[in-house]
């Protein structure tokens, strides 16, 4: 076999696949760079200005983007409380609990809670879910409108609807990949919590304290997943901005300005306001999903047999 | 004694809880569901398929192009992103831990991650404002931006789930690496990498917001890839916010259409990997 003969083959093939390989990395590049452009003007107009304004009167030429921030924050936030817990839950349930028989049936179903389209989650936010809430705010207690969380009109629309929604469409994602994480826990740390008296539970504890930077990743890849969501809180959350705790507020978040004003935007400047809410988006989820990747990644890379002997001698001591 | 049976109340509580998490979970999904079926059935009809809209105020019609309108941009997507999405995957395989692999797999993951909306501002900058016109072409491109990362690190992780030894097989009569890659490896992988191709058309063909400011929308039938298309998302989406029961009636079926769409597509990759699992238990 001479050499000779396969390397311009094999260069040729190196770089046939490469050249695409770079296509894509040079795709992100583009991304970030194509946004920085297209909002240069407004982020040499306003500069910091821009995030700490509240007046966005695009035909009086006043940007102020805090509410956006504040929104799609709030919002998340508001989310990730609600569906962490119910995430969790599903994923101990499947993994650690469940029988062989219904587990699949269970992971076909979330899993078809993430496929449907955030539109259609939105159709049904719009003509279903508004006006649950808007009776539930109607007929809210007169001794918790003091709180400021419930102030504000019983429109239906608003902070809470959109918290829901964003929650139930959170909720696979996160659920699915601390299912994941979880099967990465050796199977032999469960069995050494059991054979040392642990109930069902305290074994799980013991599970999920293996994995808890991979658990904590899970919930900040859901938290990344809400704050890009952009139809069906658009079509619930009621698009005015405005920075208030109210829950019942409609309020606005920075996908559902984008959505709603882009193909509106007639001057140049109100169009880099836009992509500049549009870049930071971007920069934001960026940070927020490389950093989540990385502790689930960390977890499939640490020294296991060190790892359990500690573990078990923690079990051990919390079960004595 | 007492602290046991404490131990053990917790520890069916918890599980009982869990338990709860999964209905409480399964309670909207049904929701959903009931009433995307009941409004939908009932608003759907043939004309949903083959009418074009009519006018403010008359009702009937059907939404014939944007249906055409999300086949022609989810199909320019697909054809975008496949072949950049499969050679890409091929070379993150293939050079495993080359710096240029691990960048792939990390743009992957980072692309996959970006908003779609965001996306959407991006296909906006590069394919419609140079062209001074919202395009199907555009929305293509911005699907297509969609898909790649689903292609790519599918492609990858089929790939190296193919036993080693039918490419040693291969290298062993003489292949070169480009021959035993692509009539070798590649076919031995191809339904699944198949099945997830199927899955990220399913993924992007229900999305929105990408196509609000590409695609744009038109009242018109058009297969015109220059000009704005109508699609079905961005259809329902318009419909869902109008003042009119009749367009009311015609969301709710657009939206038991892209459930349906959705729901076949994932039934049918169930399918393709269960049918793949028994073969590979039976090797």
């Amino acid at each position: 076999m001479s050499r000779s003969r396969a390397r311009p083959d094999e260069i040729l093939f190196r770089a046939g696949t490469g050249l695409f390989a770079a296509l894509m990395i040079a795709l992100v590049a583009a991304i970030a760079f194509e946004l920085y452009r297209q909002s240069k003007l407004s982020i040499h107009e306003f500069g910091w200005q821009f995030w700490q304004t509240d007046n966005w009167d695009p035909v009086a030429g006043e940007f102020g983007a805090r509410p956006f921030i504040w929104g799609t924050l709030y919002s998340s936030i508001l989310a990730l409380i609600i569906s962490t817990p119910i995430a969790l839950g599903i994923a101990v349930f499947i993994s650690e609990l469940a029988p062989a028989r219904v587990r699949l049936p269970l992971v076909f179903l979330t899993e078809l809670l993430a496929a449907i389209p955030s539109i259609v989650y939105g159709v049904w936010g719009v003509f279903v879910l508004v006006p649950l809430v808007r009776q539930l705010e109607v007929n809210t207690p007169e001794w918790l409108k003091v709180v400021p969380l419930f102030k504000g009109p019983p429109l239906g629309v608003g902070m809470l609807s959109a918290a829901i929604i964003l929650s139930i469409m959170v909720i696979p994602f996160t659920s699915s990949i601390a299912r994941e994480v979880l099967r990465a826990v050796p199977q032999a740390q469960r069995e050494a919590a059991y054979a040392l008296g642990a109930t069902r539970w305290e074994a799980i504890r013991m599970a999920l304290f293996y994995a808890r930077t991979g658990i904590i990743g899970a919930v900040m890849l859901g938290f990344g997943r809400a704050l890009g969501e952009t139809m069906a809180v658009t079509m619930v959350i009621g698009n005015t901005p405005q920075v208030t705790l109210s829950l019942y507020a409609p309020q606005y978040t920075m996908a559902a300005v984008i959505a709603n004003e882009f193909s509106e935007a007639a001057q140049e400047l109100y169009l880099h306001a836009l992509v500049e809410i549009g870049l930071v988006l971007f920069v934001i989820t960026l940070v927020i999903n490389t950093m989540s990747r990385g502790l689930i990644w960390s977890l499939g890379r640490q020294k296991k047999p060190r790892r359990i002997k500690r573990m078990i001698s923690t079990a051990a001591a919390g079960s004595a | 004694m007492r602290r046991d049976l404490v131990r053990k109340m917790i520890s069916n509580v918890i599980v009982i809880l869990c338990a709860a998490a999964v209905l409480l979970a399964l309670i909207p999904l049904a929701f959903v569901l009931f009433y995307v079926v009941s409004q939908g059935l009932t608003s759907l009809n043939w004309a949903f398929f083959t009418h074009m809209p009519t006018p403010v105020g008359e009702p009937g019609g059907g939404m014939a192009n944007a249906i055409v309108g999300s086949l022609i941009v989810t199909g320019l997507g697909a054809v975008l992103a496949i072949p950049v999405g499969l050679m890409a995957g091929i070379y993150a395989s293939e050079y495993r831990g080359s710096r240029i692999a691990i960048a792939v797999r990390f743009a992957a993951d980072t692309l996959n991650g970006v908003p779609s909306i965001v996306i959407g501002v991006f296909a906006y900058g590069i394919a419609v404002l140079p062209f001074h016109a919202f395009s199907a072409a555009a929305a293509g491109v911005a699907l297509g931006i969609m898909m790649l990362p689903l292609v790519t690190r599918t492609t990858e992780e089929l790939l190296l789930l193919v036993p080693p030894s039918l490419r040693e097989g291969a290298l062993a009569l003489g292949a070169t690496r480009a021959r035993a890659v692509f009539t070798v490896v590649l076919p031995a992988a191809l339904p699944g990498i198949l099945t997830g191709i199927l899955l990220a058309l399913a993924r992007v063909a229900g999305e929105t917001a990408p196509l609000l400011f590409t695609a744009f929308n038109n009242r018109y039938f058009t297969t015109d890839v220059r000009q704005p298309i109508s699609t079905l998302t961005v259809q329902v989406y318009y419909y869902a916010n109008s003042p009119y029961a009749d367009w009311h009636r015609q969301a709710w079926a657009g939206a038991l259409v892209l459930v349906g769409m959705v729901l076949t597509c994932s039934l049918l990759a169930r399918l393709a990997t269960a049918r793949m699992d028994k073969m590979q238990r039976g090797a």
